[in-house]
């Protein structure tokens, strides 16, 4: 099946692909229709989904999805012509028949477990549907005939387009006559450019006169500078720029070569370019933005070609981006009307990007040992080869990015796999849950997103089973009956962080603590602050559940979440409110392959610490360290008192320092906010650093994330420094040197 | 080598320890390399001498020395550290000089006395007589797993 000279086969992995995309849309407007937020089209892109699967299914002789999709869809058609209302009721139905459906695709792709029992169900509630709302199930009609002409509608563009009424009205191109004609680019055109320098703008030695004369070159420019910005003289800031200008040119040259102008002061400065009227006599004149008329105004020139539109469908393509080609007027009309270009995409096997990655950060390695050794060989700062050096560096970064970037995959896959948890375990506790998702756009690194599907699953089953209580103790409470998960995915700092909540009645904290004092995981007398005790619930062998429900409590705690979490770099970290309910937040890193470091030197071993967690580096006074108990140090830094970790002394490379004097420490950001300074001897550079995996087999040493190697070769240890932190901060008896399995 | 390959014969790769003579199956062993500083992984167990550059991957180093409870000695230069695979991963052994390869047939390996000797029960899978010299096969999957070591 899997032989790459059969055509059949790669035709049928595609159609597996395509499928999953459709699935995909079908869950999606599914949670549009549940959340009563749907229009006319919702049921149609339902409707085209489900048709889409069962064409390809029967070009594929796949009889069991056809004959469960051909129900489903008829199923469908009832809602989509109105002759069924699609209630709360029918649409668990349908969501179960999406996820059903889905399950038959696997079936059909991978083999295993044959899910017809579950099919028969399923479709005699669907019939049930039919029977008691539309009244006008008919009578079987032939599957194999009626879809067979229309087999292989795996018609991706129909769904994407949106505003379809109808099967039939498959998406048209627009016609050709609505495209943005480019004529007359030849003819003289007045734009309306305003320009305000940024304080940079000056500071890298640019001039604004010389742009300026620069414009007139091309064409007749008619500036007028605006002062109104101008403030007293007195309380006038020389590096400060307050003058910009607004330029009316009359030209025959394009926009790009207007923008090249701007080239070199690209970001330094605030440029709006507007309107290309073929002549400045036309009717039709382009918009200007209405920000510019006031300064513009002196000039009656600009008044009489700017008529405002305030009906502008979109503002003017930011200049700063001048690949997107500045639209001539006709183009309004298309941009209002046709939808966003379709993405064209190409479907790469996943090995040659992995192949890829690691060719790339070979070659980053490769460029810091050239930076190292042409730094050996004391060339002039300024020559040829530092320069070309630079120039290669900048190079190799941008390639890094752009090749992680394609890893990078939104988190939406993840997020809906999870809302097919929620409503089995609702379903198995019997709460009504509903789940909210936020930041489903946010892209993370494809490993991470498929090594998070466990340990996320097994949260939001427990948000479900222990976080949330009974519909009853929920009115009780005076909460509404119907629970609410929420999962939220973000970029924060550098990182992605991921929060499953719930609104459920909070950590028991007095039960968490017995359980643990019953389990003698902690001692009797244990005094915990609360945050110590939530925490209690990531201890090996802790398990709330008094009763072992159906759903979680199978022998695999939060502490196999945390593993799990830790393994790929990150952290987790859990907030409750008594009765108002419980946050787990993950956070983790953008990608697993690079990581911008500062090199330090501690006990004359070169380790490196992620530069996102560096707040500030330290020089200490020895009046400003205090101890507080022996072997306990804190640091003033501007009235606030920090934690000291002396990280020689943690990593067990020397006994700690006992004299602070013009000590080197590096501020670290906890991700709950909280700051420590972690002792170093020096810093030694800052630059992006591969991530090389620790064979976790083997050993895994706290407080170090993963290696890399230096431009000499060496291998150097990256900290994981928040573990350092927390280490640091527990007693020593409590520390865990283990080996994992 | 062809006539080597039937199942009857095994290629051994013996190394000096402490003046003893040990070995392992060649075929698990990738590459021999000379010493070269490894970087120390913080709070590993005593034969963990930590990681080193093994052309762009992180290879760990263990002292196989102080790994079978031998009694610590100077750093020699002929030290090496034989590259071994075992199922997915490769660990880096350092000994104290390879001596030779010798074939030998399965009947010339005897199994070893079985005394409780602590530790290293597991790792020498059995002994065999060279020129009048016992020489140790050890187990390499024993030998680099470190996981009772630790618990211990």
């Amino acid at each position: 099946m899997s032989t790459e000279n059969d055509p059949m086969a790669e035709i049928r992995a595609s159609f597996f692909i395509e499928c999953e995309e459709l699935l995909e849309a079908l869950q999606d407007s599914l949670q549009i229709m549940d959340d009563g937020a749907e229009d006319g089209e919702t049921i149609n892109v339902v409707f085209r989904a489900v048709h889409s699967i069962k064409g390809g299914a029967g070009a594929f002789g796949l009889d069991a999805l056809v004959r469960f999709a051909h129900r489903y869809e008829t199923v469908m058609d009832e809602v989509r012509t109105g002759r069924m209302e699609a209630d709360v009721a029918a649409l668990k139905v349908f969501f179960q028949c999406a996820d059903h459906l889905s399950d038959l695709v696997r079936h059909s792709r991978d083999g295993g477990a044959d899910p017809a029992e579950q099919s028969a169900a399923l479709l005699t509630r669907l019939d049930a549907l039919l029977g008691e709302e539309g009244g006008s199930a008919e009578p079987e009609p032939e599957p194999e005939i009626e879809f067979q002409p229309t087999g292989l509608t795996l018609d991706l563009a129909a769904l994407d387009d949106a505003p379809m009424g109808d099967l039939s009205d498959l998406p048209d191109l627009p016609p050709l006559d609505r495209l943005p004609d480019l004529p007359a680019l030849s003819g003289v055109k007045t734009y309306t450019l305003h320009f305000a320098p940024e304080p940079e703008l000056f500071e890298t030695g640019n001039e604004p006169f010389m742009l300026l004369r620069a414009l007139q070159e091309l064409g007749t420019a008619h500036v007028t500078c605006d002062t109104s910005r101008l403030p007293a003289q007195k309380d006038l800031i020389p590096e400060q720029p307050y003058l910009s200008w607004t330029i009316e040119l009359e030209t025959e040259a394009e926009e790009s070569e207007i923008l090249s102008v701007f080239e070199f002061v690209e970001g330094l400065c605030s440029l709006k370019l507007t309107g290309a009227g073929e002549d400045a006599g036309s009717s039709e004149l382009p918009d200007l933005s209405p920000e510019i008329l006031p300064a513009a105004s002196p000039t009656p020139e600009p008044l009489k070609q700017a008529e405002p539109e305030p009906v502008s469908p979109a503002p003017p393509p930011a200049p700063t981006t001048p690949a997107i080609a500045p639209k001539a007027p006709p183009a309004k009309a298309a941009a209002a009307n046709t939808p966003a270009a379709v993405k064209s995409v190409v479907r790469v096997d996943l090995d040659r990007i992995e192949r890829l990655v690691n060719l790339v950060g070979e070659l980053v390695i490769n460029q810091a040992m050239l930076s190292q050794s042409l730094e050996d060989a004391n060339l002039p700062p300024h020559g040829d080869a530092i320069s070309g050096l630079e120039e290669f560096q900048r190079l190799t970064r941008d390639i890094q990015d752009s090749v992680m970037m394609i890893r990078a995959q939104p988190v939406k896959s993840l997020f809906q796999r999870m809302s097919r948890i929620i409503r089995e375990a609702s379903a198995a506790v019997d709460k009504d849950v509903r789940l909210h998702t936020e930041g489903e756009a946010t892209e993370v690194d494809k490993t991470v997103i498929e090594r998070l599907a466990d340990p996320l699953t097994h949260m939001i089953r427990n948000a479900v089973d222990h976080g949330l209580e009974t519909p009853a103790d929920r009115i009780a409470a005076g909460k509404p009956s119907e629970g609410q998960v929420k999962l939220t995915a973000a970029h924060r700092s550098g990182r992605v962080i991921i929060e499953v909540s719930d609104d459920g009645a909070g950590i028991n904290r007095p039960r968490v603590l017995q359980i643990a004092i019953d389990k003698g995981l902690i001692p009797a007398d244990s005094q915990l602050s609360d945050s110590e005790i939530d925490n209690l619930l990531f201890l090996p062998g802790f398990s709330t559940a008094s009763t072992v429900s159906d759903l979680s409590g199978r022998g695999v705690g939060m502490d196999v979440v945390r593993t799990a979490i830790q393994a790929l770099g990150g952290r987790i970290a859990i907030t409750s409110t008594p009765g108002k309910g419980t946050i787990f937040s993950i956070s983790l890193p953008l990608t697993l392959a690079v990581l911008d470091g500062m090199v330090i030197d501690t006990a004359g071993e070169t380790l490196v610490v992620p530069l996102n967690l560096v707040v500030e580096t330290l020089t200490f006074c020895a009046e400003d360290v205090s101890m507080i108990r022996p072997g306990q140090h804190v640091v003033r830094v501007r009235g606030a008192f920090v934690p000291v970790v002396d990280l020689g002394a943690e990593l067990g490379y020397r006994p700690p320092l006992s004299n602070f004097e013009g000590a080197v420490a590096l501020l670290i950001a906890h991700e709950n906010g909280s700051r420590a300074a972690l002792l170093i001897d020096n810093i030694l550079d800052q630059r992006q650093v591969v991530i090389k995996g620790l064979d976790d087999g083997f050993f895994r040493a706290p407080g170090i994330a993963a290696a890399t190697i230096l431009g000499d070769g060496q291998i150097a240890l990256i900290l994981d420094p928040s573990d350092i932190i927390n280490n640091a901060a527990q007693p020593p008896q409590e520390r865990l040197v283990g080996a994992s399995a | 080598m062809s006539d080597q390959d039937s199942p009857t014969t095994i290629e051994l790769l013996t190394f000096q320890l402490a003046g003893q003579e040990y070995s392992l199956d060649i075929m698990s062993v990738r590459e021999i390399r000379s010493w070269t500083r490894a970087t120390p992984l913080p709070h590993a167990p005593a034969c963990m001498r930590g990681v080193i550059n093994l052309r762009g991957t992180v290879l760990p180093v263990m002292d196989l020395g102080e790994r079978l409870g031998l009694p610590p000695r100077a750093q020699s230069d002929r030290a090496v550290i034989i590259v071994v695979t075992h199922g997915e991963s490769m660990t880096g052994l350092l000994v104290d000089a390879v001596s030779d390869i010798i074939a030998l047939t399965r009947d010339d390996l005897q199994p070893p006395p079985d005394m409780a000797n602590g530790a290293t029960t597991g790792m020498v899978s059995a002994l065999t007589l060279i020129d009048e010299r016992m020489v140790r096969v050890l187990d390499l999957a024993a030998t680099v797993s470190l996981e009772e070591g630790l618990a211990a």
